[in-house]
């Protein structure tokens, strides 16, 4: 084997460890369980999307006039929307949608987030006041608010909301990282490669980051719930998704024209959006309290 | 104490700068000419010209940044491309309805969540402490705007038993006079007994209340049993009941007063996202406040009054975490 490879799953094994071991109290709790096996389930269905719908071809604007807002029935499980397209494939369709554009905001924050937490923590001084002063700056704006604003005069598509989400969000990583990097300065092999002159980059980005991996890795699984909420309160508004993508947010939003006579249309989506997210802060919640030692402890 | 106070005063200050400066950085990255969107659609090249000296578009962009600085601090938010009205008055006229509803969600969340997670720390692991549990993450993950236009479906529609949106009906808005004095549509009737008025305004207010009600109370219930819970272990806690106290007294005067702080932080943090939450929700119910006045500037580009809503939100948001931090210092344990 490379050796590099061998490396990096030196580095990793741990890490896959600690998740493990946090999989291992996951069971003790059957709820945050079933959240999980919830969010898998969703993961499924996101990638076999294209294989499992009824009417793959519904997710474009294809106009099937004919079989305009139908209730459900065997044929349309959810019924169909105004062009008579089938409610059913758009909304397993848009759970593709929701989970990669919320794995790339948080991604995105990720990168931005980590690395400057990481310095912060590392470097300290001067630096340190500055990058967590703007850090305040960014987490004063009211969640939503700072997205709204970037979009609306960005432009509205799903790759701004994106990075709209992704600059709102960064400042919670690097928080929390910095906060991990200061108690890592203090540890002995941190130390050990300062004495013998490591470059503090070095430090940072091969010693401090791959410690911070998994506190990361339970953060993002906490936000994800919050970012998929984001997400289609922005394409509620016109701000993220644009037609004939079939996110959810912007299928209730069209479906406030039609709702009155077709309950169907904004209520299937309105319950993926609310079952995708709570399962996510589900887990989160879980992971909360496996982290915590006070709850446990009881 | 006051040097506590001061530096988390001067903090706020900073970070009220930081937030003008992205807002002026953000407006400034606009691909599109204001000056053009305010002149109007056919505009000559002079008018346009004039319209950039008049909104300072031609000075360089550090007196442009000193000006909307200053601008900012006076409270001066500029003026709408849509409207040519100053932002601030407009604000005035939409901030007291979405006001309104945002006091009446916390009021809901205070008498509901507070005692919701009361009764659910108190019977941790029972029933109703697994169903309030659950009610609680539920309402974090309800999208809002989903669960404005439910309600409507089911109250409006199936059951016929309240007004779909608005803040009065129409018949009453042509038959009586609608009293505005602070601009909260509630509160004044109830200063000028407009009883008439008051009953058909409260039945429009039920929904979107309840909407925005949710998050915070779902939010409160949840804190409040985990800072009530973490009381309930502590040492004087066990002495208090090893002298024989009621469990009651116990728990409603000894636990509690220690929990209240922890819940006032909660309650005064979440506003921020209440209050976006309500511009969701007035879309929905078509309400005159803050939230309608974004949703009109999104699509019609008034990015001018975007950024107001946005520097005036955050002030607030700013604010109240003051406040909430000077609750915290005000804490004894804490001051240690």
């Amino acid at each position: 084997m490379d050796s590099r490879i061998y490396n990096l799953m030196e580095i990793i094994r741990p890490r896959v460890k600690e998740v493990g071991f946090s999989f291992y109290l996951l069971k003790k709790n059957k709820l945050t369980l079933a959240a999980f096996y919830v969010i898998v389930a969703l993961f499924v269905l996101a990638i076999l999307a294209p294989y499992i719908v009824p009417y793959p071809s519904h997710i474009s604007d294809e106009a099937n006039v004919a079989n305009k807002l139908l209730p459900p029935s065997g044929e349309y499980l959810f019924g169909t929307d105004e062009l008579g397209r089938d409610i059913f494939s758009r909304v397993i369709y848009g759970i593709r949608i929701s989970l990669t554009t919320a794995i790339l905001a948080v991604g995105l924050a990720i990168i931005i987030g980590v690395p400057l937490g990481a310095i912060a923590g590392t470097i300290g001084g001067w630096v340190d006041e500055v990058i967590m002063r703007i850090t305040d700056i960014f987490l004063s704006f009211p969640p939503l608010l700072l997205a709204i604003a970037i979009v609306s005069i960005v432009g509205s598509s799903l790759n701004n909301a994106i990075i709209a989400i992704a600059l709102s969000w960064w400042p919670w990583y690097t928080r929390l990282v910095r906060g991990q990097a200061v108690s890592l300065k203090e540890r002995k092999f941190i130390q050990a490669a300062e004495a013998i002159g490591t470059s503090k980059w070095k430090i940072i980005f091969s010693h401090v980051v791959p410690n911070t991996i998994s506190p990361v890795i339970v953060q993002a699984s906490m936000d994800m719930g919050g970012v998929i909420l984001t997400i289609a309160s922005l394409s509620f508004l016109g701000l993220g998704a644009q037609a004939p993508t079939p996110e959810w947010g912007l299928m209730i939003n069209t479906s406030r024209n039609y709702f009155l006579n077709a309950w169907w249309y904004s209520i299937f989506p309105g319950l993926a959006i609310f079952i995708t997210v709570l399962a996510f802060n589900l887990l989160g919640d879980g992971f909360r309290e496996i982290m915590d030692p006070k709850t446990r402890k009881r | 104490m006051i040097s506590y106070i001061i530096r988390r005063l001067s903090l706020g200050i900073i970070v009220l700068l930081g937030v003008i400066t992205i807002t002026f950085t953000i407006a400034r990255i606009i691909p599109s000419d204001p000056a053009a969107k305010w002149a109007g659609p056919r505009a000559t090249q002079e008018q346009i010209q004039k319209a950039r000296e008049h909104l300072g578009l031609d000075k360089p962009l550090i007196v442009q940044y000193w000006r909307y600085l200053k601008d900012c601090i006076k409270g001066d938010l500029g003026y709408s491309l849509r409207t040519h009205q100053p932002i601030k008055e407009e604000l005035k006229a939409f901030i007291p309805a979405t006001l309104e509803l945002v006091i009446i969600a916390f009021i809901f969340a205070t008498i509901i969540g507070i005692p919701l997670g009361i009764y659910s720390a108190k019977m941790k692991d029972q029933l109703l402490d697994h169903l309030s549990r659950l009610f609680s993450i539920g309402a974090v993950s309800l999208p809002t705007f989903w669960v404005g236009l439910f309600l409507q479906l089911i109250f409006y529609n199936k059951l016929e038993l309240l007004p779909l949106g608005g803040q009065v009906s129409n018949e009453i808005k042509i038959l009586y006079e609608i009293p505005r004095v602070t601009g909260m549509l509630l509160f004044d009737c109830i200063l000028t007994s407009n009883w008439v008025v008051f009953f058909d305004a409260l039945k429009h207010y039920i929904l979107p209340c309840i909407t925005i009600a949710l998050y915070p109370i779902g939010l409160v219930a949840r804190m409040t049993r985990s800072a009530l819970l973490e009381v309930l272990n502590e040492d004087y806690i066990i002495a208090a009941k090893s002298y024989g106290l009621k469990d009651r007294k116990v728990l409603w005067v000894y636990a509690l007063k220690n929990t209240l702080g922890s819940t006032a932080i909660v309650l005064t943090l979440s506003l921020g996202y209440t209050l976006v939450d309500t511009f969701l929700v007035e879309a929905i119910f078509s309400w005159p406040g803050l939230g309608n006045y974004v949703a009109t500037a999104v699509t019609t580009l008034d990015y001018p009054a975007i950024i107001g809503v946005t520097i005036f939100s955050t002030a607030c948001y700013v604010i109240l975490n003051l406040v909430a931090d000077i609750i915290i210092a005000l804490d004894p344990r804490v001051r240690l």
